[in-house]
């Protein structure tokens, strides 16, 4: 008797110490940022675990860079217009891929699958005399053109998903009531699938707002980069001498915005995830 | 009563050999839209609704996929696009006093082999690190949604930034890594993770694990959500060790879902390259395909060559694809 | 208001045949019940009216128009769905008010029509609600007000009452009755509840494997059934059929034996040859008569239900056939006792091999004189 309650209380403590390094695997990096992106230059190369005084000037000193501020900004422009396309397009299509039966559907699906499976470098050098015939190399245009890539493929995947769940009668009502498809789409369906354009508008933002190569190929002037070029870039006059306080600061700021998106919607995003997955 | 035997209540195979327009759904929508005005309007409405899509899909995808290939075949480089001579397959393999061109390039295959053994270190790890956090996200304690939520912290965190934070963490002069190691006595002297040629492909492959479980871990833990809880019931009535019971049931319940996690984190290995570029930029001992492609095209200037490099990691993956969706159409088969 | 005529309607999915050869003339204002198992196509149907689905071949006519692809809301006709398909985001108004705001109604019509269909269904206090902050009584008469605000040529009714419960399907039943005496529009209405359709229809179809097997009005198909489908769908208890041997009697009928009950001559023409002929024998619950038997003669009493105005007896015929017997109660029986049975014979009906009904001898007269009755 006792040595089974011994054993129940070694199995307890041993799961509590699974989730004890799990959760610090987890956060222990970005934890560690944050640490590192509060110190003083000075004290940057001593190792210390702990927030030991605040000191802010390594957040003083980034904003401060206009490249930065113009960084975020090309970030926000881009990531909000690939949201707003990628929705506008992906609705449409997931209603006519969800909700319509027709010859060569499947064959659509499968394409849109097809190329959510690109590598990217695949279409690099096509997409960027692409992106040059259309002049908008070196702009936040081409990056928003070149993310339709992989934010369209999932956005449509994803609201085919939810946009099939939606029962047949409400469609059929509509139908008697006269609705048009497009008035079916936008008065009926819309507002019930709020819930599901918002999670995928979260994870193509996401996903956006994290993409490098593209960004790095088709920016090239300060002023044009995006967030993770930016912060790719920043360099010190050798490899030995990077700037790490700033480095670590610029991560934290552009990181935390994502990291309370996700902590607020995380049951969202976990059902957007495993609807796109799923499915697939 | 009588609305118990609404035909609704039925199962499927009791009235599967006829309609009261009420089949299995997938069938009844699928015949109710035959040829009548509404069926017709839906159909082009259909179409009109999808050709956007499919024209954004064939600008940044179709088409540049046909020039990268077209260009692979040509001595295009970045600053005369247009000027390009068609040369046959010279960027892949051609004679001329030796063997030359990406087939012949020590370099490319090195990278091959990079990638594909980055793509099965990492992924292997993701896979078992994956079930092992979505099992302990099943169980249920206090905290549960906090700990969940801090395992999406990595994935949310972009590439780039977290490929910076490891190289901070993973630095050789003042790491915490290597701060941690000699303190715990594991090691001497401080390891030089991203640039020595041994270890640099570890340090990738850590910050990947890393990144990625989460994903891998969600995927699992919704498909043990879905999990019929009867016949855990029932092992543990029987008295079956939780091992075997793991081993024998949920194991091969989850494993669909696994499989789905592992192509997905596959096809995304096999294209790694924003985590490398991070941590140890163009260095031969990471080197990936992507990597080797993008350098050639970008750096060298080379289109034609990098576009050889390009299409060869399209056509690897295009197998992958492929292979992956023969067999979940063959999964799927009896659920479509 | 409008009248609705089928010819030879067919419909089939790749090669079966759901709706196979279907005639039927409704006439304008007229309450129609399509009614039959489950499987039976009264949904398709329904639906093919509506021009949710395509007709393979046949015509449909509104009105003398054919209106094979015509969409639903140029037929004309609105429909009340089996899940109400409300549009959950909308309120009872804006429910009501959809289909007329699409038809682009002047703005003070539709909140007139809305009003107006509102004060008939009783829902004047809900019009800011949301469908979810609804009975399922309620949900139901908004359903309704939707398919009626655009005052449709017809209504068509897909199982309306299948997700209310026992107590309020009653209710909502009379209120859909009143609300045809109200309205006079032509109503179709599917059900596979025989009692909805008895006591709604002006005139029921019954439907069995995508054809009609009789048309008719409720006592009709009760009291003549023409088919041994028919007559085991309409009624409950279920009607009682026993084996019995047949031989036609001139112009009195034919003489049958029915091993337990004895020989009896029914008023019904029998074509076949002088042979004796094996037939069933149709008998309603109520048109049974039980007797006392001595000892262990006649029919083993299985089960008596009471219940309070009447009761049933449960028997069971030597050949282990089931018999349901419908007294006045209390039953002076109990489980065990033994029992005769006996019947009017004018009250018996007859079904050959196909299950056809045989004819009533003096056959002019009987002779139901409404609507054309399609047999298979």
């Amino acid at each position: 008797m006792t040595l089974r309650m011994l054993k129940a209380v070694v199995l307890k403590i041993g799961f509590w110490a699974l989730v004890g390094v799990l959760m610090l695997y987890a956060i222990f990096p970005f934890y560690y940022a944050v640490v590192t992106s509060l110190k003083p230059s000075s004290e940057l190369f001593e190792v210390s675990y702990w927030i030991d005084d605040l000191d802010f000037s390594n957040y003083v000193a980034v904003p401060s860079q206009p490249a930065f501020l113009a960084a975020i900004r090309n970030s926000v422009i881009v990531a909000v217009s690939v949201v707003i396309i990628a929705l506008l397009l992906g609705l449409t299509a997931a209603w006519a891929l969800g909700r319509v039966r027709f010859r060569g559907r499947t064959t659509v699906m499968m394409l849109v699958l097809g190329v959510s499976m690109f590598p990217q470098v695949a279409v690099l050098s096509g997409l960027f005399e692409v992106i040059r015939t259309l002049d908008l190399y070196n702009s936040p245009g081409g990056l928003i053109l070149s993310y339709t890539i992989f934010t369209l493929p999932f956005t449509v995947w994803i609201l085919t998903t939810f946009m099939r769940q939606l029962p047949d009668e409400l469609e059929e009502a509509a139908i008697v009531d006269g609705a048009s498809p497009w008035v079916t789409l936008t008065k009926v369906f819309m507002p019930l699938l709020w819930p599901a354009m918002a999670t995928t508008g979260l994870l193509a933002f996401i996903a956006a707002w994290n993409e490098f190569l593209f960004a790095l190929t088709f920016t090239l002037t300060d002023t044009q980069r995006t967030v993770p070029v930016a912060i790719a870039l920043i360099s010190g006059g050798s490899q030995y001498e990077l700037p790490w306080g700033p480095i670590m600061a610029a991560s934290v700021i552009v990181t935390v915005p994502l990291v309370v998106l996700v902590v607020i919607f995380q049951r969202r995003i976990v059902s957007g995830l495993t609807a796109g997955a799923v499915k697939g | 009563m009588a609305a118990r035997e609404s035909h609704d209540a039925l199962p499927d195979n009791a009235r599967h050999s006829r309609s009261d327009g009420r089949l299995k759904r997938s069938a009844k929508a699928w015949h109710r839209e035959r040829g009548t005005r509404v069926r017709r309007q839906r159909v082009r409405a259909a179409w009109l609704f999808l050709t956007p899509m499919l024209i954004v899909l064939a600008a940044v995808a179709g088409w540049p996929l046909i020039r990268t290939f077209w260009f692979s075949l040509t001595d295009a480089s970045l600053s005369s696009l247009d000027g390009a001579q068609f040369i046959g397959v010279e960027n892949y393999l051609v004679f001329d006093d030796g063997w030359y061109g990406i087939l012949a390039d020590p370099l490319w295959w090195q990278s091959v082999w990079n990638t594909l053994y980055f793509t099965l270190v990492s992924v292997s790890l993701e896979a078992v690190l994956g079930v092992i956090v979505a099992l302990v996200l099943n169980a249920r304690f206090r905290g549960r949604t906090l700990v969940r939520a801090a395992m999406l912290i990595p994935w949310a965190i972009p590439t780039v930034v977290s490929a910076r934070i490891w190289a901070w963490m993973l630095n050789d002069q003042f790491g915490i890594i290597n701060h941690m190691l000699l303190g715990l006595g594991l090691i001497d002297a401080p390891l030089s993770w991203t640039a020595d040629a041994s270890l640099s492909m570890w340090a990738v492959i850590m910050v990947d694990v890393w990144k990625a479980t989460p994903f891998v871990a969600l995927l699992v833990l919704a498909a043990l959500q879905m999990l019929p809880s009867d016949c855990y019931e029932a092992a543990r009535v029987d008295g079956i060790h939780p091992v075997r019971v793991f081993f024998r049931v949920t194991l091969p319940l989850i494993t669909p879902a696994l499989l789905v996690a592992v192509i997905f984190r596959a096809l995304d290995a096999l294209r790694v390259f924003d985590v490398i570029y991070v941590l140890t930029s163009n260095a031969a001992s990471t080197m990936t395909m992507s990597i080797y492609a993008r350098q050639q095209l970008v750096e060298f200037q080379d289109v034609g060559y990098g576009s050889a490099a390009s299409t060869l990691l399209f056509m690897i993956i295009a197998l992958v694809t492929v292979v992956y969706l023969y067999l979940g159409r063959r999964q799927l088969g009896g659920g479509q | 208001m409008a009248s609705v005529t089928l010819e030879r309607v067919n419909k089939r999915f790749g090669s079966t045949r759901v709706i196979e050869d279907v005639s039927l003339d409704i006439s304008d204002g007229e309450f129609v019940v399509f009614v039959g198992p489950s499987g039976c196509g009264k949904s398709t149907l329904l639906r093919l009216i509506a021009g949710l689905e395509s007709i393979t071949h046949g015509d449909l006519m509104i009105d003398g128009t054919r209106v094979n692809h015509l969409t639903p809301p140029e037929r004309g006709i609105g429909m009340v769905f089996q899940s109400y398909a409300l549009y959950p985001h909308m309120s009872v108004y804006d429910n009501i008010a959809f289909g007329l705001k699409l038809a682009k109604s002047d703005r003070q019509t539709v909140d007139e029509r809305v009003r107006q269909t509102a004060k008939i269904l009783q829902l004047d206090g809900l019009l800011d609600r949301l469908p979810k902050a609804l009975s399922g009584g309620q949900r139901q008469r908004v359903a309704i007000g939707r398919a009626m605000a655009r005052e449709p040529r017809i209504l068509l009714f897909d199982e309306p009452l299948s997700n209310l419960d026992a107590a309020l399907r009653v209710q909502t039943r009379n209120e859909i009755a009143h609300l045809h005496a109200r309205l006079g529009a032509t109503m179709i209405y599917v059900t596979h509840d025989q009692v909805e359709a008895m006591t709604l229809a002006d005139r029921i179809v019954v439907l069995n494997e995508g054809h009609v097997e009789q048309t008719g009005s409720p006592r009709e198909l009760y009291e003549q059934p023409m088919s041994r489908f028919v007559a085991g769908f309409i009624g409950s208890p279920k009607m009682n059929f026993l084996t019995a041997l047949a031989r036609a009697e001139g112009d009195a009928g034919c003489r049958i034996s029915i091993p337990g009950i004895g020989e009896h001559v029914l008023p019904r023409r029998l074509l076949a040859s002088e042979r004796e002929t094996r037939l069933t024998l149709g008998v309603r619950p109520e048109h049974l008569t039980p007797t006392a038997a001595a000892g262990d003669a006649g029919f083993n009493i299985l089960n008596v239900e009471y219940l309070g105005s009447e009761a049933y007896l449960y028997l069971e015929t030597p050949e282990g056939e089931a018999l349901v017997c419908r007294t006045e109660a209390p039953a002076p029986f109990v489980r065990g006792d033994h029992v005769t049975l006996d019947f009017a014979p004018h009250r018996a009906h007859l079904f050959d091999h196909d299950g056809r009904a045989l004819p009533p001898v003096h056959d002019a007269g009987t002779e139901p004189a409404t609507a054309p009755t399609t047999f298979s």
